[in-house]
């Protein structure tokens, strides 16, 4: 394995340098870095007991502390503020699930109520929920023109593109599942519309918005089911499309930007006679 | 054509030169242990996954029941304006369940479809047949009225303008002791042939009427 690049501590962090003949603590005084608290010991071998066998950290270094080109800019980090955006609407999503219901005969609607005006925060973070996935939509789609304009998604990165449309659209289908669920008006007419306008496509549609609304009609089950396609399998899927999308940026590194030019290696340059 | 190769290579694996090949054999034992685990594999994964995808697509082959519902005498019902009436389109779901019907008698002079047991009461679906919003009859103008899209039907429910691809849908009507009642929905094309109920925005004139095929689901009325 090459070796890899040290963390970049600050100063202050780094562990000083043994002075000739002070022993480590481990008893060889062979002026190898030691750390002689017991405590700072403890952890240190906590840490070296799963990493002797699981080999973690150096996966963790290979996400973390990789090369990345000259001329990268703030653009590039678009990717993870709409990571950031997916993991708030993660959590924030599981304790509203601890509140709501989802019950076609007004309970879904009451719930969303005790949600709002009297849980404790319950405001704020169903706020932080329905404003988040706003955001959420706008970074993916800024992070997705980022990835155009620079011309990312050409060889050999067109896996990683076409992992990006599949979560677009995962991410469309959470925010058209989740509409429906403080069950008001607009949720209830909005979702009429939408399953309306998959009826339109040709031949398949009429059956496709029969499996969305369980049946011809919007029915007592079509709530429960809109919630859990937007709680357990969309999420799911975007975790594990996530996952995918990141390991390949990682394998392939992230692309330079189109404005810089390829400058050739100087070894390469010589002419060997 | 003759294969080549077939002459040249047996089927035994003895003279395959297979190691710790037996007399007679043809399939090896690593290929033997590679189809069964396969197929362990797939029947494990079929048993899982054949049921739970089919509850989950049950629901578009199961046929809704139906059931009429007394709206009121036919003296409630003129010629020339609508009563509202509430249906209940999904039973024991409260208001979701519900839905409004615009319902008057049958005017020969301007229903021109021909009549029939089931026409003697007309009965419009309040749902728009853009999207699916609820429209709203206006008397002043004869007119129903979309609110989200703008689409307006003249009268009879024929669409106007706005989007809208079709008339209104309908519900069979008839008269059972002295109540006229409201059966299934049905939708209708422009020359108001009779189709089995369709979601909005699904048009059924010309190449419509093959692109949006009947459902499974539909309720039916019954053969008489
Ligand atoms: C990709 C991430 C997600 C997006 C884009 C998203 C989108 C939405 C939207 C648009 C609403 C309607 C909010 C409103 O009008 O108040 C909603 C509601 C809801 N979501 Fe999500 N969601 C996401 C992830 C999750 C997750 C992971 C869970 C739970 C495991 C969850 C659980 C809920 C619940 C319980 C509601 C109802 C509460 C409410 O409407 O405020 N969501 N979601
Ligand atoms: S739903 Fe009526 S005009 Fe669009």
């Amino acid at each position: 394995m090459p070796k890899l690049p040290a963390p970049p501590l600050p100063k202050s962090l780094k562990p000083k340098p043994k002075r000739p003949g002070e022993g480590n603590g481990n008893g060889n005084g062979n002026g190898a870095v030691g750390l002689s608290h017991p405590v700072a010991e403890a952890g240190v071998s906590a840490v070296d007991w799963i990493d002797e066998r699981t080999s973690l950290s150096g996966g963790i270094r290979w996400m973390l502390f990789r090369k990345v080109p000259r001329g990268v800019n703030w653009f590039y980090t678009l990717g993870s503020a709409t990571m950031f955006a997916f993991l708030s609407q993660a959590v924030t999503g599981v304790f509203l699930a601890m509140y709501y219901r989802p019950d076609a005969t007004g309970g879904a609607y009451e719930s969303m109520r005790y949600i709002t005006d009297q849980a404790f925060l319950g405001q704020f973070v169903r706020g932080m929920h329905k404003w988040g996935s706003s955001v959420m939509v706008i970074l993916i789609f800024l992070h997705m023109a980022r990835t155009f304009f620079f011309g990312a998604y050409k060889y050999p990165r067109e896996m990683t593109w076409i992992i990006g449309v599949v979560l677009l659209i995962l991410t469309m289908a959470m925010s058209f599942t989740g509409y429906l669920l403080p069950f008001d008006q607009r949720a209830y007419w909005a979702t009429i519309v939408g399953v309306n306008i998959n009826g339109t496509g040709p031949f398949i549609g009429p059956y496709l918005s029969d499996f969305l609304r369980a049946g011809p009609e919007f029915g007592a089950t079509t709530l429960s089911r809109f919630y859990a396609i937007h709680m357990l399998l969309l999420p799911g899927l975007i975790i594990a499309l996530i996952g995918a999308h990141l390991w390949l940026i990682t394998k392939l590194g992230i692309s330079a930007p189109p404005w810089l030019k390829g400058e050739p290696d100087p070894e390469l340059e010589q002419t060997e006679v | 054509m003759a294969d080549r190769h077939k002459q040249t290579k047996s089927k035994y694996t003895l003279d395959r030169k297979v190691p710790g090949a037996f007399e007679g054999e043809t399939v090896t034992r690593r290929r033997l242990m590679g189809l069964g685990v396969n197929g362990a594999g797939i029947v494990a994964a079929s048993a899982f996954l054949l049921p739970a995808l089919g509850f989950a697509i049950g629901p578009i082959f199961s046929r809704e029941p139906f059931e009429w519902q007394p709206i009121g005498p036919p003296a409630d019902f003129t010629q020339d304006t609508y009563k509202t009436e509430t249906v209940t389109i999904v039973p024991g779901l409260g208001e979701v369940g519900k839905s409004t019907a615009y319902v008057r008698a049958r005017n020969p002079a301007i229903d021109t479809e021909p009549a029939d047991q089931y026409n003697q009461f007309i009965a419009l679906s309040s749902r728009c047949m853009h999207l699916g919003c609820p429209v709203r009859f206006t008397a002043a103008a004869a007119r129903f009225i979309c609110p989200c899209h703008g689409g307006v039907y003249n009268f009879r429910g024929i669409p106007v303008g706005g989007p809208p691809v079709r008339p209104l849908d309908r519900f069979y009507t008839r008269v059972n002791n002295g109540l006229v009642e409201l059966g299934p929905r049905y939708s209708v094309n422009s020359e108001l042939r009779r189709f089995s109920a369709r979601d909005p925005g699904q048009p059924l004139d010309g190449i419509g009427q093959y692109l949006y095929p009947a459902r499974f689901s539909t309720s039916v009325l019954p053969k008489n």
